[in-house]
């Protein structure tokens, strides 16, 4: 390749990237712009206001879908990360029958679309007489969560000695003491951030929530969404705001995790 | 080992076990029970099921897929799946492939950039597609003061708008896993092919495609399979007349309770979805016998 082709190149590959960063930047930033925007016309600039804020924190069935929707985050990536961690540490420790069925029930959680995962719980949940509400929503997010909470944490157990556990077990620790102290410690990093992409995943999800939901908890996206039907709500753009910060500060703190891994 | 008694393993398999068997294994099964049964409207009756009840049930839910108004309905989000596939990877490949030319002190951040979206609220992302494109939204105003049209384009509730929002959602789904095969597609490889005699075209059709063929493929699956399901999009972006499959399951238990039907329509999608995982599993094996020899 000669040189000018290669620096051509060049200038083609980084006007594409910054037109592909573009495109998907564009939305979200002009979305912030908006929410601090002091006029009612969104695209009109009327100056700088935390109006659209203040009003957010005036609406209280806004602000109650929100804690409902944060506080099913927690609990839910909570029971997830527990399970799966166990879950992992199960399938990477011990020989037990019937292995590539458990993992082809976690590959079929991942892959299966929502939808279907969705209708499954409602069957499930109706069929078994269960209230649908806060438990039902609790027990569908941390299965669909599951998944990636083991994978997660399987790769980083498959990077720890595995005679550390041994030497604690000879040392006469139980099983049980000897993953607690032992193995826990050493999985943190990976034990966090499945945690916190479970909870993202929980925040993020509409799908099933639409399906397992009942009248006595209004969790935010489903609030967010019938809103949006209707028309732009200019305190949304403020509710969006303050969301696309947690998110990004939830993506920083996993980020920082993974390197603390390598 | 296991011949000590291990009562933390007993437990911990009961709990795996269960939860497995009773959250994904038994869901599933019902699924396909409920797209047996004779047309339900909310309310489970498993009383008087006999094969001959479940036949009937069978030849009347799953002939009706099969009628001519829901094929229509179904190829037309499979194809608006297909374009919105199409797209991710005519977008995304080339931006893989920069990505991991890049230099490795700004490949972390150049990745970074790729995954925020991911972590950002999909409703969102939605609700901010939709502000920018409504009939008198910023873009709209942008192409007016710029006197490229004079009257305000109908962007919103178009097929298009709804490929757009797709594409704008999965678009990362795409990169990823392009950027994990070309990271591993050694430069080595490519300078061996040049030197050997082969050109642009010929390295690429030989070389580069058939190496990041598993890349694409994932690409399309983890792209394809989730916009048939995503009714919020269609939704938002598109009102009620560019369904995806999503819409119409939705609509089949929420709207006109007829839980059978649409059980039998996940039960189809569900299938498709096998159908294309062991396509894939056999392309990735065959594209590793063919890479080793």
């Amino acid at each position: 390749m000669s040189l000018r082709n290669a620096v051509s190149l060049r200038m083609f590959s980084r006007c594409y990237m910054t037109l592909i960063f573009t495109l998907l930047y564009v939305p979200i930033l002009v979305l912030i712009g908006i929410s601090f925007n002091d006029s009612r016309n969104p695209f009109a600039w009327g100056g700088f206001s935390l109006r659209w804020y203040d009003k957010l924190l005036g609406n209280s069935n806004l602000m109650e879908a929100a804690v409902n929707t944060l506080w099913l985050g927690v609990t839910a990536a909570t029971l997830a990360t527990l399970i799966g961690t166990l879950t992992a540490t199960a399938l990477h420790r011990y020989r037990f029958r019937g292995k590539p069925l458990l993992n082809g029930m976690l590959f079929t959680v991942m892959m299966m679309p929502d939808i279907v995962m969705a209708i499954a719980f409602l069957a499930l949940f109706i069929a078994l007489g269960i209230q649908l509400g806060y438990f039902s929503l609790l027990v569908a997010h941390a299965t669909f969560c599951l998944p990636f909470v083991v994978i997660t944490v399987y790769s980083r157990l498959s990077g720890i000695n595995p005679q550390l556990l041994e030497a604690a077990r000879d040392l006469g620790a139980s099983e049980s003491r000897a993953v607690w102290h032992v193995l826990v410690p050493a999985l943190l990093p990976a034990i966090a951030s499945g945690w916190l992409l479970s909870f993202t995943l929980s925040l993020d999800d509409v799908v099933i929530s639409t399906f397992v939901t009942g009248p006595t908890f209004e969790v935010l996206p489903l609030r967010i969404y019938s809103m949006v039907r209707l028309g732009l709500k200019p305190e949304v753009n403020a509710l969006a705001t303050l969301l696309l910060g947690l998110s990004l500060c939830l993506l920083v703190v996993s980020q920082l995790l993974i390197k603390e891994k390598k | 080992m296991s011949l000590v008694r291990n009562p933390f393993k007993t437990a911990t398999l009961t709990i795996i076990w269960g939860w497995l068997i009773l959250l994904v294994l038994a869901p599933t099964l019902l699924v396909v029970l409920v797209s047996l049964m004779p047309e339900s409207t909310g309310q489970l009756n498993f009383s008087d099921l006999s094969p001959a009840v479940l036949w009937q049930g069978f030849l009347s839910n799953y002939g009706q897929l099969i009628s001519p108004v829901y094929i229509g309905v179904f190829g037309h989000s499979l194809w608006i799946g297909l374009i919105t596939t199409v797209i991710c990877l005519v977008l995304g490949y080339p931006f893989a492939w920069m990505i991991s030319r890049a230099s490795p002190r700004l490949q972390p951040l150049l990745l970074l950039l790729v995954i925020i979206p991911f972590w950002t609220n999909s409703l969102i992302r939605i609700y901010a597609l939709r502000t920018l494109i409504a009939t008198r939204g910023l873009l709209n105003d942008v192409l007016m003061s710029l006197g490229l049209i004079d009257a305000p384009l109908r962007l919103l509730y178009t097929e298009e708008a709804v490929i757009v929002g797709l594409v704008y959602m999965l678009l990362p789904f795409m990169i990823l896993p392009l950027y994990a095969v070309f990271e591993q597609l050694s430069r080595a490889t490519l300078e061996a092919a040049r030197d050997l005699g082969a050109n642009g075209a010929a390295s690429f059709r030989h070389i580069v495609l058939p190496l990041t063929m598993p890349g694409i493929i994932a690409g399309v699956l983890l792209v394809f399979l989730p916009a048939m399901g995503m009714f919020y999009v269609s939704d938002l972006l598109g009102g009620s007349r560019h369904p995806l499959i999503g819409n119409i399951i939705k609509g089949q238990f929420l709207e006109a309770n007829n839980w059978s039907f649409g059980s039998a329509i996940s039960v189809m999608l569900t299938m498709i979805m096998a159908f294309l995982l062991l396509a894939y599993y056999r392309s990735v094996k065959l594209f590793k016998r063919e890479a080793t020899l």
